[in-house]
């Protein structure tokens, strides 16, 4: 029970409820509990020094670990005040009043002391006139610290801070169906409640499935049976009712992805798009992959993209350059190290697998595998992401067709690779066939790379890809 | 020792486990439930929801829980003081902040949790560690197990085979313990050899301590037949049937909210954010080309976050401009290896292309690197 003293009364009253008694007469809930304790009438802005109560085990000090609240904010009855500790055990202090934090009396780690002043609390005068007939007043009871509110003598339970919210809403309390313990009314009813008046979304639902950098690789193969195309669930953030914006500083990694977003904008790009057939490479990967299995690898897409890649990348060295700052010279590049966007929870990152020129399809295949499961682990190295010069982005495998991929310096071009779609085309004979369509989107830059050579390297990787056979004449 | 295996095993077929649902509203004086699960988080939120919803005045809980491999910390600890959080990555061990106070343990399968959830006036830790070491000696009664001051349990006076912490809310409080049964030793000491070299904080500091399994002591002190064992001795103090109740941490039905609580456990904010701010001082000793140089680094971590960051680099190593960018991206950033990784990687992208430079970047950030 925390006693307020007055000091400066000659008779001193003890206040034996809980609350401390508000002399204006819109509160009237404790009305009847009041007794004269001050012979000065104060009518609002009463400050109350809250005390730390008894911890219990003959506790005496504590030590004072987190602070959530500072000075000048407004804290409702029950709302936690701070974290303490004493010998192994962790304490949720929690304000007994509604008002506002006037004074921290400790610092983070100072030592605390059972029974001394905690914090100041400036009791509210009761701004904003609670309907009457909604407040009843019945003595607290001894050890349930709630108001009881009688509406068509039926008794609901809400804390104030709830209370406050249904009246800020012009919700009746009675309307509301509690969930709490009694039937007691909380926070998350008034919002549920709220949210299906106004059709808003509540409370977030999971994430959108964002691809694992494991899939990512995997092109969806859209096979007749594989109907089951994700549809993605919006992300929804949980409403604040305050309304307000938030704003944050932009840090670390996305202050970095600033700066190379800016500096890639610099780059004149050019885009060139086109459709690719991968009726035949779907069946030899269909063949392949067991045997990769069998070998304990996945083996998706992607070892057959940057393979052709790289072989393209043999007959247009350019495209594997460099460009130095003042444009003064173009470094071409011998290693082939081509990257691949990864998505993970921190954003866009891009290993790259080294040396493709003289790596087979499967030694990129166990790299890629190897990469992808550090990315999600969140573990890839420095060496793993620097080094690149030539980069594949496969969206597809979240979604899109074209796309118009944005050049990483230091590098020159960049491809984003669309979802594999089951389409009609004619072959030959003039017959209509079930194609494996997948759309390719390059970005080059334009200072060195003209239209021409991109078109003809596109080509170039484009007949690797539609006759997979023809790869086999120039693996080196 | 024939006899009691027989009768551990008649323990054994006679506990009632059941899944159902409706024993919240049961109007004994007690309730013992157990997890089906082994998420570290999954079980801590459990007792987050338990510690927030349910009504205690009439029925306290005993929780029985186990975990596959996590190391703990409590609420007020510093992750990089109290664990080898490389090795955590590499053996893909997980790292779980409780709300509780007190020190870091190691989980496994071969560990035992118990929480004793009671009003806040009814907190009484001596009572349940008593409870604990009563139904441990009706085990085995050669047993030489006691409490200590520290809310310790000893066996043969000189092994720790039990850690206490607690959590004490507004009407509620909860008071959780280890036992030792059959933990992997060799993991649980190099998990909590902590690496990191120039930490200065008040966190709370662990006390590290030698331990001991009950399993070695005894080999019939199972994971299973000590948790019964608690239980039964819970069942008979509170007069209640011997009847643990199965819960699963992931239905929302019968604890609604559980998700969200197992989900902000999870949060880099929780597990890292929460660590009081620190500050590390220390001496990199980089080996370039012929030399070896001696850089140092001073940083303020707040809220898991580089607040301050100083690099004391030879003049004119990295061109100042670049130096420069290096530590505006890090201040603010999260003191944590693959943020940093993510960041210096992509700003060597607007770098100069110089091998020189490169390497010399790259030798710096790895260095940097191997603080977190």
């Amino acid at each position: 029970v925390c006693i307020h003293r007055v000091r400066s009364c000659s008779s001193i009253r003890f206040i034996k409820s809980k609350y401390v008694c508000v002399f204006d007469k819109s509160a009237l809930k404790f009305s009847h509990q009041q007794r004269l304790f001050r012979t000065s009438a104060v009518s609002c802005g009463q400050i109350v020094q809250f005390k730390l109560s008894d911890i219990g085990e003959g506790i005496t000090e504590v030590t004072v670990k987190e602070w959530y609240v500072k000075e000048g904010d407004s804290v409702s009855q029950f709302d936690s005040i701070c974290e303490v500790q004493s010998d192994k055990a962790s304490v949720t202090i929690t304000s007994r009043y509604d008002g506002v934090i006037r004074k921290l009396h400790y610092s983070i780690d100072d030592i605390a002391f059972v029974g001394k002043p905690l914090v100041d609390i400036e009791i509210d005068a009761s701004k904003g006139v609670a309907p009457e007939e909604d407040v009843v007043e019945t003595p607290p009871m001894s050890h349930e610290e709630h108001t009881h509110q009688e509406i068509k003598g039926h008794k609901t339970l809400a804390t104030p801070a709830v209370r406050r919210l249904a009246m800020e809403n012009n919700i009746k309390l009675s309307e509301i169906v509690g969930t709490g313990k009694d039937n007691r009314i909380l926070k998350e009813d008034i919002l549920n409640y709220l949210a299906k008046q106004t059709g808003a979304i509540l409370p977030p639902s999971p994430k959108a499935e964002i691809v694992a950098p494991l899939r990512k690789t995997e092109a969806v193969p859209a096979a007749p049976k594989d109907k089951a195309r994700k549809i993605p669930v919006p992300v929804s953030r949980p409403i604040a009712f305050s309304g307000k914006d938030k704003t944050e500083p932009v840090t670390g990694f996305q202050k970095a992805m600033v700066k190379t977003m800016s500096a890639a904008l610099k780059i004149p790009h050019f885009g060139y798009c086109d459709e690719i057939d991968l009726t035949q490479l779907v069946q030899l990967r269909e063949e392949l992959k067991p045997l990769a299995e069998l070998r304990g690898v996945k083996l998706s897409f992607m070892p057959f993209f940057i393979k052709a890649a790289s072989l393209g990348l043999l007959q247009y060295p350019i495209l594997n350059s460099s460009l130095d700052e003042n444009c003064q010279n173009v470094t071409y590049k011998a290693s082939h190290n081509i990257g691949v966007a990864m998505d993970t929870e921190q954003g866009l990152i891009v290993p790259n697998v080294k040396n493709v020129q003289v790596c087979s399809v499967f030694d990129i295949a166990v790299e890629l595998n190897r990469l992808q499961s550090l990315g999600s682990a969140g573990q890839l190295g420095t060496s793993d992401l620097t080094g690149g010069t030539f980069t594949l982005s496969n969206i597809g495998t979240i979604g899109g067709t074209y796309a118009k991929p944005v050049i990483l310096p230091p590098e020159v071009a960049i491809g984003a690779l669309g979802k594999i779609q089951v389409l009609p085309r004619f072959n030959g004979k003039g017959e209509v066939y079930k194609a494996q369509i997948m759309n390719v989107s390059w970005s080059a830059d334009h200072r060195i790379i003209d239209g021409a050579t991109m078109a003809r390297f596109s080509n170039l990787w484009k007949s690797y890809l539609e006759n997979p056979a023809s790869m086999l004449l120039d693996l080196k | 020792m024939v006899l009691q295996s027989l009768k551990n095993c008649l323990w054994l077929s006679c506990v009632l486990r059941t899944p159902k649902a409706f024993f919240w509203s049961t109007a004994s004086g007690g309730l013992i439930i157990q997890s089906v699960s082994n998420d570290i988080y999954q079980n801590l939120a459990v007792e987050d929801w338990i510690h927030d919803h349910m009504d205690l005045e009439k029925q306290q809980v005993l929780f029985l829980w186990r975990n596959s491999p996590a190391v703990v910390i409590g609420r007020h600890q510093n992750p990089w003081q109290e664990c080898n959080l490389r090795l955590l990555r590499q053996k893909n061990i997980k790292l779980a902040r409780r709300r509780s106070g007190g020190g870091t343990v190691y989980h496994d399968l071969g560990n035992i949790n118990l929480t004793f959830f009671t009003t806040r006036k009814k907190y009484e830790r001596m009572e349940n560690l008593k409870l604990i070491v009563k139904a441990l000696k009706a085990l085995q009664p050669q047993l030489d197990v006691h409490v200590t001051a520290r809310y310790d349990i000893l066996l043969d006076r000189q092994y720790k085979i039990s850690g206490t912490a607690a959590k004490l809310g507004r009407t509620s409080a909860y008071h959780h313990c280890t036992l030792l049964c059959n933990t992997d030793k060799s993991v649980l000491s190099s998990v909590l050899r902590s690496p990191y070299k120039g930490l200065k904080s008040n966190a709370t500091p662990s006390v590290p301590a030698l331990v001991k399994n009950l399993f070695e002591e005894d080999p019939s002190l199972t994971s299973e037949v000590l948790l019964d064992a608690i239980a039964k001795e819970y069942a008979t103090q509170h007069q209640i049937d011997h009847h643990i109740n199965l819960i699963n941490p992931a239905d929302e039905t019968l604890l609604p909210g559980i998700t969200n609580k197992a989900k902000e456990l999870q949060t880099w904010e929780w597990v890292y954010g929460k660590t009081p701010k620190f500050n590390v001082s220390t001496c990199l000793n980089m080996a370039y080309k012929d030399s070896v140089l001696d850089v140092k680094v001073n940083m303020d971590v707040k809220h898991g976050r580089i607040e301050v960051c100083n690099i004391d680099l030879p003049e004119q190593w990295l061109p100042p401009g670049l130096y420069s960018e290096l530590v505006k991206s890090l201040t603010g950033s999260k003191f944590c290896p693959n943020e940093t990784t993510t960041l210096v990687t992509t700003l060597l992208r607007v770098c100069p292309q110089d091998d020189e430079l490169h390497s010399r970047w790259s030798l710096l950030c790895e260095n940097m690197i191997m603080l977190m």
